[in-house]
């Protein structure tokens, strides 16, 4: 092993995941932003022939957010926080070095392949699941690849104890291995029917009911494994970082991290309310939805404390703002899910706008700005400049937080105006309207969501530009900064 | 009793069982804290000091030797 003296963390990996999450962003909220526009004016289905319509889209939208943009997000993170909190930097192995860019090259590999392949119409039509059986074994082989890392570096790590950000990394590589591979046992048809159709096609394992069990088991869950728990392995690191405050109760979020990895996976049945799947399991689901709400908001309120005495940082540091907003949109958006859950409102709320609208909210507002402000914090250390504007920062930030209050307000309306007009009915029992009577309704709301849109996309290029700007542009630093990241007026 | 009733009951159990091993869990955190075996909030500081020649909190033993062959 090296002298320490020498030694520095290294971040090559770290920063090719970070070019990654811009790329896959930017992509991933252009088409977003699209598919809302074709809602509100249909015409715009038809710009480009088969490929430009809602249906191919919506999935390339859904699938390149998540497995594109977040997990690059998570990957860019690890790659930073694993080396520091076990105090190992991944120039002391060569081994996990190489492991570290394959992990990279071959997850971009696959994720051409797989947004060439969404492209095409070719899906297994699962939602979030919707990649065929070739992709799925890639992702298979990227996903050990970064177990080999998380576990290469804790093997060779200096710090005794794992920090809670790891926990949740691992809670993360676990969770996801088990839904994905559980979720995705498909039967590739053109090799059991001796050579017929097409060699991409595939059916699930399972069927009817039991199907739509292991798909919301998998689809709730990815959100708990991949949109939750991940990105509070960030904030737990990169706000007391940022801040120069330690945890406010280091116990609490052991409890937290207990709490949310026992009652998480047994929520998902609340996507199958009111269907064929057993009545206690449809019971349990909203039980454990509601009960969700005290290990996320343990996590939350821990960040809020966390800040006790330091509240000044809030108007002087733009980075502080984006992560305190992003806890508190985490509250909000797991607050709102177990009202969705609970059956008598659920039966209003499912199938309308107002899921979409809650989803959003806490993607837009929680994970999205989490991932930024993780990666604008990163920036001075990664390529030893400041930040390029403060300035810039704090516009995007009133920008997107405008767009993500207009989203989720608008979908509530229209969400909650949907959910009752197709329930209304006559004094004879007959149903009241036609469900093109709801389209003329929603209409304005879904004008407003694609403005919200916009905005955003506005502030996400607003963001991809100071980073740009900083890795090439900004005055260089000459030693790291300790805790508040340094930024150009 | 049916396979799906007996589902339910098992479900029901297990609850019950995971939410005393959670509630074991907070008392084992507070009690060993308050008797002085361990100091679980000086944890929270492998956040703020994590430079690469930064002490850790807790050395891992098994890094301990190579360390202080590397420092020679």
């Amino acid at each position: 092993m090296q002298s320490n003296a020498a030694l520095e963390y290294d971040y090559s990996v770290a920063k090719l995941f970070t070019y990654t999450t811009i790329l896959f962003g930017f992509l991933g909220m252009l088409i977003g932003t699209l598919i809302a526009s074709q809602l509100a004016f249909p015409e715009l289905n038809y710009l480009l022939g088969e490929y430009g319509t809602f249906s191919r889209l919506r999935p390339m939208h859904t699938n390149i957010v998540i497995f594109g943009f977040t997990l690059s997000g998570i990957w860019a993170t690890f790659y930073y926080v694993g080396q520091r909190t076990l105090k190992v930097s991944m120039a002391e192995s060569k081994f996990l070095m190489f492991i570290g860019k394959l992990h990279f090259w071959l997850y971009f590999f696959g994720a051409l392949v797989a947004v060439v392949t969404l492209l095409m119409g070719i899906s297994a039509s699962k939602e979030y699941a919707e990649f065929e059986w070739p992709v799925d074994v890639v992702i298979v082989l990227v996903w050990v690849l970064w177990g080999i890392s998380i576990f290469g570096l804790i093997g060779i790590r200096r710090e005794k104890s794992l920090y809670i950000s790891l926990w949740y990394y691992i809670a993360c590589f676990l969770g996801i291995a088990m839904l994905y591979l559980f979720n995705n046992m498909e039967v590739p048809t053109y090799f059991v029917s001796g050579g017929i159709g097409s060699i991409f096609h595939s059916v699930s394992m399972y069927s009817g009911t039991n199907d739509a069990l292991v798909q919301w088991w998998y689809g709730h869950n990815a959100v708990a494994f991949g949109f939750t728990v991940p990105i509070v392995a960030m904030i737990y690191y990169y706000l007391p970082k940022e801040s120069g405050q330690a945890v406010y109760s280091y116990k609490l979020s052991l409890l937290s991290f207990w709490g949310l990895m026992f009652v998480y996976l047994w929520a998902g049945s609340h996507h199958v309310l009111w269907s064929t799947v057993p009545d206690w399991m449809q019971t349990m689901g909203s039980i454990f939805s509601v009960v969700l709400i005290l290990p996320s908001w343990g996590s939350a309120i821990n960040m809020l404390l966390t800040m006790k005495g330091e509240w000044n940082q809030l108007t002087e540091n733009p980075l502080i703002k984006f992560m305190v907003l992003a806890s508190t949109f985490y509250m909000l958006s797991t607050l709102e899910g177990p009202i969705q859950a609970v059956k008598s409102v659920n039966a209003i709320a499912h199938f309308t706008d107002w899921i979409p609208g809650h989803v959003h909210d806490g993607v837009l507002g929680w994970v999205v700005f989490m991932i930024m402000a993780a990666l604008f914090h990163m920036a001075p250390r990664m390529f030893k400049r400041e930040i390029y504007s403060k300035k810039l920062m704090e516009a995007q930030f009133w920008l997107q937080t405008t767009a993500v209050v207009l989203y989720f307000t608008s979908m509530w309306i229209a969400g909650i105006t949907q959910g009752m007009m197709w329930r209304a009915v006559d004094e004879y029992g007959n149903l009241m309207y036609s469900f093109i009577d709801t389209v003329a309704v929603l209409h304005p709301y879904y004008t407003i969501r694609t403005l919200a849109g916009v905005l955003y996309l506005v502030g996400f290029l607003m963001f991809a530009f100071n980073m740009v700007k900083t890795m090439t542009a900004s005055r260089k630093l000459e030693e790291e900064p300790q805790f508040r990241s340094p930024m150009a007026a | 009793m049916d396979i799906r009733e007996l589902q339910g009951y098992a479900s029901f159990f297990m609850t019950i069982f995971l939410v005393v091993i959670l509630y074991g869990y907070i008392i084992h955190l507070y009690r060993s804290e308050k008797k002085g075996e361990r100091d679980y909030e000086k944890y929270g500081n492998m956040a703020l000091d994590d430079e690469i020649d930064s002490a850790p909190i807790e050395q891992n033993p098994k890094t301990q030797r190579e360390k202080t062959e590397g420092n020679k």
